[in-house]
């Protein structure tokens, strides 16, 4: 399970961040010892042991099902790089 | 009159305040000069000396009329990590350097209500992710304590909330906000020389405080010394609808227990928390707290917590596939910085590429491995899994004892670009601080001492959940018996 060049690009690619071939000589060989390093967890055994997803100790709430926030489009808009009429604006992506 | 006036404690100031020794505007601008003062070490990504004196004219009109609140008229720094409505909220991260939310996060909403005066949005590492304060975008944060044998040395500040524990430190505000993850509030704190606290996860509302690891990330806060911490947990606690993860628990008054002694009171001391090449001088620190406790009454219990020499690692994957997921809403579309590409796939690659530090990037690109198709279980899930060992083995330790102490940090502060280069070793100067947070525990850091460059060193408390109370009430016991009365280097010249 070692990280390569090609797993370092196929990563980048899912994570949607542009990397150079510099880049990938950066970053390859830390990721490796990074991923390589964390590789200990597996001696720790875990069977029978349920996952821990969350320390909360809260069982999720319902709330009401009632409007109760909106109407805030120029507030959500306010930060967009461009938008248009009330929407956000993007290059086309359905030719 | 100014250099007497940031060397208050909130206590003091909100004494003085009200006897009307001074004006809420004269104490505003006596740390609004500080900070000024102190540009040189970067603890402010944007400042708002204006909208202070503001606030301080209004507080100061409540306290003529006999009207203060909790807080009143107490200057304050706010991480840039927490949004602030129509003020400019980055997470120190150039993608966000044009943000300025619609909205206030409730922890900063509760401070505003309670009277606080902030004076600025303070420096961190990218999106909370280090512990030096050095990945931030806006550059470095400087530690105001020099080494006495390099004073030539420019030092760290810890991180991740560097910028809120030097404002403290250095007098530019009488308290701030943090957050802790794996222990960026209570590390700094230690680099500092100041009291550092992470409540239990759920405490505090993580409603509008910009999303790192979510099943860890947790409100804190900084302060000269406990008292006033235990006073800013309790008005920045509490149930809030908007954070499905916060808890519907009556908050107690943290200050309550306080004075009360520590006879009985059991105190753990974890063998594995000895680790190797630990500098003699930590552990020399750590034994005379204990036997400070020792002194005040407190029985001390040796304890194990097997699983900690996995806590690091558990974390390193844990907290970057939580960050691979809650970073990829920064895409350029909705808010930020978008560079165009040549089609929407390529925008958000070129987006995120010029958006993101190194030390993010490669945290987003470890927690997609982690989650990606064929690793998730032999990673994540194995993660989890080890997780709960690490919970359970405080679990079974506090059957033995009320609190733990452990230093909090493997090291003082070192020098700003030591370690850039190895994540690793990076990731390690949390390790006394992480098992804490994977557990959802509070956690608060004290300063227990000088090293032999004369830099402080903190001193962990770790409370059972829910339990702030008794850790707060050991922090203040062993706050007396060091009775650290250093200040930091740049005090001293001032």
């Amino acid at each position: 399970m070692s990280i390569d060049k090609a797993t370092v690009q196929k990563i980048a690619t899912l994570a949607r961040i542009k990397v150079t071939d510099a880049d990938l000589d950066y970053y390859a060989p830390q990721l490796a010892n990074i991923i390589g390093w964390a590789e200990q967890l597996q001696e720790v055994k875990t069977d029978n042991v349920e996952p821990l997803l969350s320390v909360s100790e809260i069982a999720c709430r319902l709330c009401p099902d009632v409007v109760n926030d909106g109407g805030n489009a120029d507030a959500v808009l306010s930060n967009a790089p461009e938008s248009v009429e009330g929407f956000f604006v993007v290059s086309k992506i359905i030719e | 009159m100014t250099n007497n006036l940031i060397s208050l404690t909130i206590t003091e100031a909100l004494d003085g305040l009200k006897n009307k020794k001074f004006s809420a505007t004269e104490l505003t601008k006596a740390h609004i000069d500080q900070m000024n003062a102190c540009d040189h070490l970067n603890a402010f990504i944007t400042k708002t000396p204006d909208m202070a004196i503001k606030l301080a004219v209004e507080s100061d009109a409540r306290i003529a009329k006999g009207d203060m609140r909790a807080l009143e008229g107490i200057p304050f720094a706010m991480k840039d990590l927490y949004c602030t409505k129509g003020v400019t909220t980055t997470a120190a991260s150039q993608i966000l350097k044009n943000f300025v939310p619609t909205y206030e996060s409730t922890v900063s909403q509760k401070l505003l209500d309670a009277g606080t005066i902030s004076v600025g949005k303070a420096n961190l590492d990218e999106f909370a992710m280090g512990g030096s304060n050095t990945n931030s975008s806006f550059g470095p944060v400087e530690n105001p304590w020099k080494s006495t044998k390099s004073p030539d040395k420019r030092l760290v500040s810890g991180g991740s909330s560097g910028g809120s524990a030097v404002a403290v430190a250095a007098g530019m505000a009488l308290g701030s906000t943090g957050t802790d993850t794996g222990g960026s509030t209570r590390q700094p704190a230690s680099f500092c020389g100041i009291v550092g606290v992470k409540p239990t996860y759920g405490r505090c509302s993580r409603w509008g405080i910009i999303a790192f690891a979510s099943s860890l990330d947790q409100a804190g806060v900084f302060s000269k010394n406990v008292e006033d911490s235990a006073l800013l947990l309790k008005t920045i606690s509490g149930f809030d609808p908007k954070d499905s993860t916060s808890a519907q628990k009556d908050v107690p008054d943290f200050s309550a227990l306080l004075k009360h002694d520590i006879k009985g009171l059991r105190v753990g001391i974890p063998k594995e928390y000895r680790v190797d090449g630990m500098p003699q001088e930590i552990i020399d620190v750590w034994d005379k707290g204990t036997k400070l406790l020792k002194d005040a009454g407190a029985e001390i219990v040796d304890i194990s917590l097997p699983h900690t020499k996995y806590a690091v690692p558990t974390y390193y994957i844990i907290a970057p596939s939580e960050a691979s997921s809650n970073l990829a809403r920064y895409d350029g579309v909705r808010y930020g910085v978008r560079v165009e590409g040549k089609d929407l796939q390529e925008t958000y690659d070129l987006t995120r590429a010029a958006g993101f530090g190194a030390e993010v990037k490669r945290r987003i690109m470890i927690g997609t491995y982690c989650l990606s198709s064929g690793y998730y279980d032999a990673y994540y899930t194995q993660a989890q899994k080890v997780r709960r060992l690490i919970a359970n083995d405080f679990k079974s330790a506090f059957e033995k004892c009320d609190v733990i102490l452990t230093p909090t940090a493997p090291s003082s502060a070192f020098a700003i670009g030591e370690n850039d280069d190895d994540p690793i070793k990076m990731y390690l100067g949390d390790v006394f601080t992480i098992p804490a947070s994977l557990a959802g525990l509070p956690g608060i850091s004290v300063p227990g001492g000088l090293d032999s460059e004369g830099l402080p060193l903190g001193l962990q408390i770790i409370g059972k959940a829910w339990d702030e109370v008794t850790m707060f009430r050991t922090a203040f016991a062993l706050e007396q018996a060091v009775a650290f009365k250093n200040v930091p280097t740049l005090l001293k010249k001032a």
